[in-house]
């Protein structure tokens, strides 16, 4: 190949050249950095709840008033009764937060025993009741869900563990590997906790949990004011009466007791907006960075074909000649195609370094993880064809420059 | 020649769609890039309060003590209940108030209706004339209702018109938290941003676009035992437990504002605040020297980072993502205009000077740029209006798209293509007619 002559003809150009390997080693390292983000972003907000999102309603109620803790117990467990009778809500409970998305969140450290120094697993719990099984559509895999006399009321000012508590299948597992956890005690307070019963799949609360998003616990409480701002009413509708539920849970409520609040403009919501809003912020990331990164290899393109073109046009003398001792169209093509894959390869190899230490930087400032290596030859990849597609153009108007260009004399 | 020369320039651009397509794209993304991240920059940096933000200061008294006190020596931002009251009966400035934001529950005399939850601010009368708050029925309440905490309310036209439709509200009662105050004031829109007057608030998402609902007399606040719906700061070792300890307590809680209207009057307060702080110095409440600030309105908003660290360097990344793409407008304006030396080389030959192809050259360049402009127009909208996505959510609901930003982008679009035409315009200038007319 003819790598010898381009290399001499880049010489004469070094600045232009320069400038476009740098744009291509930027664009190679952020373009990876980007892509890996987004990828990121994309696995968190696919992650599965474990629970029927699609017929699920939340209500935010706050009472207006002092009532003890008595008292509240009944207002919710009246509440929930008239919520449970209304036509097509399958079943009802009260939870303190609600799941993935979930405005607040306990985090716990589990241990086997009370004088643990450190911790097992962490995990975040959530209040139940015997109707959070069903409400959520949850699978009980192993042992009994709660009875109604295992649920207490409880307060801010309450710390007691309950005596018998539901795990997920993935607590379980890292707590006693193969072996069964029902009837064995765990300590998450400074009682031991009994577990009665293992669940299938359910992520906890907190949206940014990576490293224990589904070691979930569900406890036999009961709270209607919760950190002094109410309660969550989680409520299931039979499939395709999630909108009738939505309108009809504020209104029913109301009737029962007007002195209360509801959160914000919705009385009450469809799980799935509540769910839209919390990853909200991923899914914006993941927008302004893919935006980012068409921008930036647009410009890419843009540079490739502004340079090349100028380049042939300045050439048209020496590819004239070239052709009349002998050079064929293809000959020509191949040259410019070979040099802009020079070029590219100058800025991938560059760009790599860049991403390298770009990633690095990342992981110092932000929780991000190491750039997976694969990501490195993708993006040199699409950076060569990129390269390749936007040459095209200028390199064919080279290959049909006539070898008569060479006979005028300047 | 203008016009010409604009037709000329149609006609090139017409010739190559590609190319002008991929100039137009890269000049409407960069210019919109530093435009969103400007506008949130612009809103974040704006004067609340434009005529009066000279004269407005913050006190502030370090009643927490060297051991409380973070790495930078401040004192804290916020005063305690004593302090308040104290700089409140002082009346050592032209106005005064103590205000903090609560939340309560109203609700509606009609039992048909269900009660909803407003935000407002406890403040004392002065307040009302310091931040230039306009009414449209009634005004703010007596002096009298400040020093004896009478039940008085002035709430927004919005709630107004909520609770009582079109009909008049002065002397109407509403029902707040379970006491009943009597409506003396409704305010027309007024809603300045940041809302730098209670701490808590100028960090807050939903007060952008909502204004205030209600302000009530300090002291009938503090009689109701209204709470500070951004909580208390206390040092750790604090242990009192209701409303009485906390009024007797170093916790801090209460924002102060005071009307200085000269720099000497700022000096003569400044010197009274320390005067104070020595004072409680000799009677041993405080055992440190004095340790205070007055700080003005935009200083303030300053020292508590309003303009976010996250907002300055998006906004340099923004204009870094525009130099790029102009540097590659530079490649794509030489390689359109050096492709057509030959007639750049008939045009010189039958007479046309140097200027006259800079012009030619500079007029098509100033169209790419409006082009550009009008991309990166549609874009910025389409940002900003999608801004709460990807950017704080509190930065995006204050930032908004006006003439001036209109104008800003599409000025900045078409002055950077000329920047970048500039070189590629001097080579086509320096095209030899004589090398472009040889036969072919």
């Amino acid at each position: 190949m003819q790598i010898r002559p381009i290399l001499a003809a880049l010489k004469q150009h070094r600045g232009a050249t320069a400038l476009i390997v740098l744009q291509i080693a930027l664009t190679l390292g952020i373009v990876c950095n980007a892509l890996f983000i987004i990828q990121q972003r994309l696995e968190h907000m696919a992650r599965p709840t474990g629970i029927d999102e699609a017929n699920l309603a939340v209500v935010h109620n706050q009472w207006i008033g002092n009532f003890t803790k008595a008292q509240l117990n009944a207002m919710v467990l009246s509440d929930l009764a008239v919520l449970r009778q209304l036509p097509g809500v399958v079943d009802a409970y009260a939870d303190y937060t609600y799941p993935a998305v979930g405005p607040w969140a306990q985090l716990s450290s589990v241990r086997y025993t009370r004088d643990q120094p450190k911790k097992t697993t962490y995990a975040e719990p959530y209040y139940a009741d015997e109707h959070t099984l069903s409400t959520l559509g949850l699978k009980l895999i192993a042992g009994r869900n709660f009875r109604s006399d295992d649920i207490s009321a409880t307060s801010d000012s309450d710390n007691a563990t309950p005596p018998v508590i539901i795990i997920t299948q993935d607590l379980a597992e890292r707590l006693y590997h193969d072996q069964s956890a029902v009837g064995r005690a765990i300590y998450i307070g400074d009682t031991p906790s009994t577990i009665i019963g293992v669940i299938k799949h359910l992520q906890v609360p907190a949206i940014g949990t990576h490293s224990f998003a589904y070691c979930s616990i569900l406890l036999p409480l009961r709270s209607g004011n919760f950190n002094n701002s109410g309660s969550y009413y989680l409520m299931r509708a039979k499939p395709n009466q999630l909108d009738d539920v939505v309108h009809a849970a504020p209104a029913a409520l109301l009737s029962l007791n007007r002195m209360r609040v509801f959160d914000g403009e919705a009385a009450a919501q469809p799980y799935s907006v509540l769910r839209a809003i919390g990853y909200a912020s991923d899914r914006g990331m993941a927008f302004l960075l893919s935006m980012i990164c068409g921008v930036l290899l647009a410009a890419t393109v843009g540079g490739i074909v502004g340079l090349s073109s100028f380049w042939v046009s300045q050439r048209q003398k020496q590819i004239g000649i070239r052709r009349a001792i002998g050079a064929t169209r293809g000959d020509i093509l191949r040259y410019f195609q070979t040099e802009n894959l020079l070029i590219v390869s100058f800025g991938i190899v560059l760009g790599m370094l860049l991403a390298f230490a770009l990633n690095l930087t990342l992981m110092k400032f932000y929780e991000l993880p190491r750039l997976p290596m694969y990501y490195l030859p993708i993006g040199a990849l699409l950076l060569w064809i990129l390269g390749q597609l936007a040459v095209l153009g200028p390199a064919l108007r080279a290959a049909a420059v006539p070898p008569v260009v060479a006979t005028r004399s300047v | 020649m203008f016009r010409y020369y604009l037709g000329l320039g149609l006609h090139s651009l017409r010739r190559n769609p590609v190319l002008t397509a991929l100039m137009i794209v890269l000049i409407g993304a960069g210019v919109a890039s530093s435009m969103i991240t400007f506008a949130a920059l612009r809103a974040l940096t704006a004067d609340p309060l434009p005529q009066k933000s000279a004269q407005l200061f913050g006190p502030q008294i370090d009643n927490w003590g060297p051991a409380n006190r973070g790495t930078n020596d401040e004192p804290p931002q916020e005063l305690s209940y004593t302090d308040a009251v104290a700089l409140l009966n002082s009346h050592k400035a032209l106005r005064q108030t103590a205000i903090y934001e609560t939340v309560l529950s109203l609700v509606p005399a009609d039992a048909r209706r269900a009660p909803f939850t407003v935000k407002g601010y406890a403040a004392t009368r002065d307040m009302f004339a310091m931040f230039e708050v306009p009414f449209t029925n009634g005004g703010s309440w007596s002096a009298e209702d400040d020093a004896k905490g009478g039940s008085s309310v002035v709430i927004s036209w919005k709630l107004s018109e909520k609770l009582f439709g079109g009909t008049r509200s002065l002397g109407r009662r509403v029902s707040l938290g379970g006491h009943d105050y009597r409506v003396v004031g409704v305010m027309a829109d007024w809603n300045p941003q940041p809302r730098f007057y209670a701490e808590g608030s100028i960090h807050s998402v939903t007060d952008v676009g909502n204004p205030p609902d209600f302000f009530v007399p300090f002291e009938t606040a503090i009689n109701f035992q209204l709470i500070d719906s951004w909580g208390e700061n206390c040092t750790n070792d604090y242990k009192g437990a209701g409303w009485n300890d906390l009024l007797h307590s170093q916790c801090d809680w209460i924002s102060f504002w005071v009307q200085l209207p000269t720099a000497a009057d700022a000096q003569r307060y400044k010197a009274f605040l320390d005067g104070y702080a020595a004072e409680q110095q000799r009677i041993g409440r405080f055992p440190w020297a004095p340790n205070n600030r007055l700080r003005s309105l935009m200083q303030w908003l300053d020292y508590l980072h309003v303009v976010t660290e996250e907002t300055r360097v998006a906004f340099l990344l923004a204009i870094g993502l525009q130099l790029v793409c102009l540097v590659n407008t530079v490649g794509l304006l030489l390689a359109k205009f050096m492709r057509r030396r030959g007639e750049i080389g008939v045009r010189r030959a039958l007479g046309a000077s140097r200027g006259a192809i800079h012009a030619q050259f500079l007029i098509e360049a100033g169209m790419v740029g409006a082009a550009g402009g009008l991309l990166g127009l549609a874009l910025t909208a389409f940002g900003v209006f999608g801004m709460g996505s990807f950017f704080e959510a509190r930065v995006a609901r204050l930032v908004h798209i006006d003439m001036s930003l209109l104008g800003l982008t599409l000025l900045t679009s078409i002055v950077a293509t000329l920047i970048a035409a500039v070189y590629p315009t001097w080579r086509a200038a320096q095209v030899q007619p004589a090398w472009q007319l040889k036969s072919n």
